[in-house]
């Protein structure tokens, strides 16, 4: 098991390597003047090399990467040339406001797309399987922005049961901060009035982030589920005499559960690239929103930053879901 | 066998006989082939069916703003008293060829792709594969806005920044697809007969795995359309006056709620289209690919 996790964690290291270079020359090869924007329109063309000069961007492209990547060692992920911030210190700010939201997002997929998934299988072909096909091709073709903003238009306009958008209102004492997450802070710190305040502007954006990967969690556990149901050992349970329920909610549900962590990992990392629009629609202050107004001023630091650490995430998804597969499945761990 | 059984039919229309019998059985995808027809119309010939052609070159009717659905206007005016059910048919257009060239480009880089190294293999399919694995890594939607952004506004910036991010998918499909072929005794045949290896991939094995590259193109049309849409929303896309979806509804957005109306139409249009091509693959996969057949 140990050689397993050091073999994968080696392999790490090359992807992350590759994930800078590509990123880096993405962003930087690219046409557009990043400079001349960020310098102000009034600026003269003295101006704009002086405040290229000041960011080290007169250097040959193959120096910045490597100023960048020494820089990355000690945690220096580059500055803003729009608000000359350290782009690390932003990325600490936004990053748990966007794991936040992601995680509650995964938990409702999970928490609903698992038992649904295997209530499809269970009743392959009557209303449930039908149903649950509809919603699951549904909830795919529902673009987030459109979800959120009808979301915004019944709840907080409508029936103004809910915040229209935000994290947490400035009016408000936040709970102290430990982990991040203001909903968890909240009940680390016993403030209930703190955790409800949070809940209250979670829900939306996370209902909105979840519904595709719910779908797909859904159609995933439905499909492995009817395999498993086909094993031998199926039969030979049901010979002995169990009960349907038992079959299904203690052997089945959980061999079919390993096919569906693969895609559970997978969409991890997909939200987080994905949290962009959900974040713009309800003013959400995690990297998606970070992101998109450094794209739009071209700003590529918090770029590359954003990227970076989404990948990262991406790759250590996958790491921890193999890893888990090994503890569901002993066959794998074996090997 | 044909209606007269007197020739026997050749396996390949049996099974194309068989899967059009399957396809036609499901209630589901012939909804999404129906949906998927009247947008290709309304893509087509949606200008000259608008009622107020004049508004989707960007006139403005300032008399007439934020007028609720009505006869006139079945989905009411907008800010600048544009017909909303106009922008919303001259949309289509942009959408659906939009995300059309984006499953294109991504099909054709992505075989390209993944043809060369599942037929070479070693070193080459390697590096190809690495190469695309990265790209999977890094975050499609932020990687099209960065391109998109750097690019500057207009269709073909916005379908190449969403291409760069789609076709590691296809690489990875027809790679397996050409390792699985490039073993089968017609290869070898080929071969004998002294066929090169660019003859032997784009004549004999690329014909045989079309197949499963339609159906993800399929699969992947309403997608492709989710994305423009979602660029068109953050304000990274067409320029206006332009009517696309994404951006009438981002535009809308700043109307809520007294005028609902500006924003739910281009948002249902939206919906409509995806959901329409996604009942559409879902369907062709389950005809094609025996493996996730019901």
């Amino acid at each position: 098991m140990l050689h397993f996790i050091l073999r994968r964690l080696v392999l790490i290291v090359p992807v992350l390597f590759g994930l800078t270079a590509l990123v880096f020359a993405i962003a930087r090869l690219l046409p557009g003047d990043p400079v001349a924007l960020a310098a102000g329109p009034n600026a003269t063309p003295a101006e704009i090399a002086a405040y290229g000069k000041e960011f080290g961007l007169d250097r040959p492209l193959i120096v910045q990467y490597g100023a960048y990547l020494s820089g990355l060692m000690k945690g220096d992920f580059g500055v803003s040339i729009y608000t000359r911030r350290p782009v690390i210190e932003d990325l600490r700010a936004y990053l748990p406001a966007t794991l936040e939201l992601v995680f509650a997002a995964m938990f409702l997929a999970i928490a609903i797309g698992i038992p649904a998934g295997l209530a499809a299988a269970a009743w392959r072909d009557k209303w449930p399987d039908y149903l649950s096909r509809v919603v699951a091709l549904g909830s795919i073709s529902m673009p987030r922005f459109f979800l959120g903003l009808l979301l915004q238009l019944l709840f907080a306009m409508w029936l103004g049961w809910l915040p229209l958008g935000g994290r947490f209102p400035i009016t408000e004492d936040p709970p102290a901060l430990v982990t991040g997450f203001l909903t968890l802070d909240a009940l680390i710190a016993r403030d209930f009035t703190a955790f409800s305040i949070a809940c209250q502007h979670l829900v939306m954006p996370a209902i909105a982030m979840s519904l595709s990967p719910l779908a797909t969690i859904m159609r995933m556990m439905r499909a492995s589920t009817l395999e498993v149901m086909q094993q031998d050992y199926v039969l030979t349970e049901r010979a002995l005499g169990l009960s349907s329920r038992l079959i299904m909610l203690k052997y089945v549900s959980r061999n079919a559960i390993s096919a569906t962590l693969t895609v559970i990992g997978l969409y991890f990392g997909w939200l987080l690239g994905g949290t962009v629009l959900v974040e713009t629609i309800f003013d959400w202050p995690g990297l998606g929103l970070y992101a998109t107004k450094a794209v739009v001023t071209q700003d590529f630091m918090p770029v590359i930053g954003v990227t970076l650490v989404i990948g990262t995430l991406f790759v250590f998804a996958n790491f921890a879901v193999d890893l888990l597969y090994g503890v569901i499945n002993p066959k794998v761990r074996t090997e | 066998m044909n209606a007269q059984g007197s020739v026997p039919e050749s396996a390949r229309r049996y099974a194309l006989r068989r899967a059009l019998f399957r396809f036609s059985q499901s209630g589901l995808s012939l909804v999404g082939l129906a949906l998927v027809v009247t947008l290709l119309m309304i893509a087509v010939f949606g200008p000259s069916l608008a009622p107020y052609p004049e508004h989707l070159g960007g006139a403005v009717n300032t008399a007439a703003r934020f007028r609720p659905p009505s006869l006139a206007h079945p989905f009411g005016t907008n800010e600048l008293g544009q017909d909303v059910f106009s922008l919303v048919l001259g949309g289509t257009r942009v959408s659906v060829l939009a995300g059309l060239a984006v499953v294109m480009l991504g099909t054709l880089i992505g075989t390209v792709v993944g043809a060369i190294a599942g037929y070479a293999g070693g070193w080459t399919d390697e590096i190809l594969m690495r190469i695309s694995d990265l790209k999977l890594t890094v975050p499609g939607l932020i990687l099209a806005m960065a391109v998109a952004a750097a690019l500057g506004p207009g269709i073909l910036n916005m379908v190449i920044a969403i291409a760069l991010s789609w076709w590691p998918g296809y690489a990875r499909l027809v790679r397996g697809e050409v390792m699985a072929k490039k073993e089968e005794l017609f290869v070898t045949a080929a071969r004998a007969i002294g066929a090169g290896p660019g003859r032997i991939l784009f004549r004999h094995i690329l014909p045989n795995i079309l197949t499963p590259v339609i159906v993800k193109m399929s699969l992947d049309m309403g997608f492709a359309i989710l994305t423009v849409a979602s660029l068109g929303f953050i304000g990274i896309g067409v320029k206006p006056p332009t009517p696309e979806w994404g951006s009438l509804l981002s535009v809308a957005r700043g109307y809520m709620p007294d005028y609902w109306w500006t924003a739910i139409f281009p948002g249902l249009a939206i919906f409509t289209a995806v959901f329409g091509f996604n009942l559409l693959g879902d369907g062709l996969r389950d005809v094609f690919d025996p493996k996730a057949r019901r």
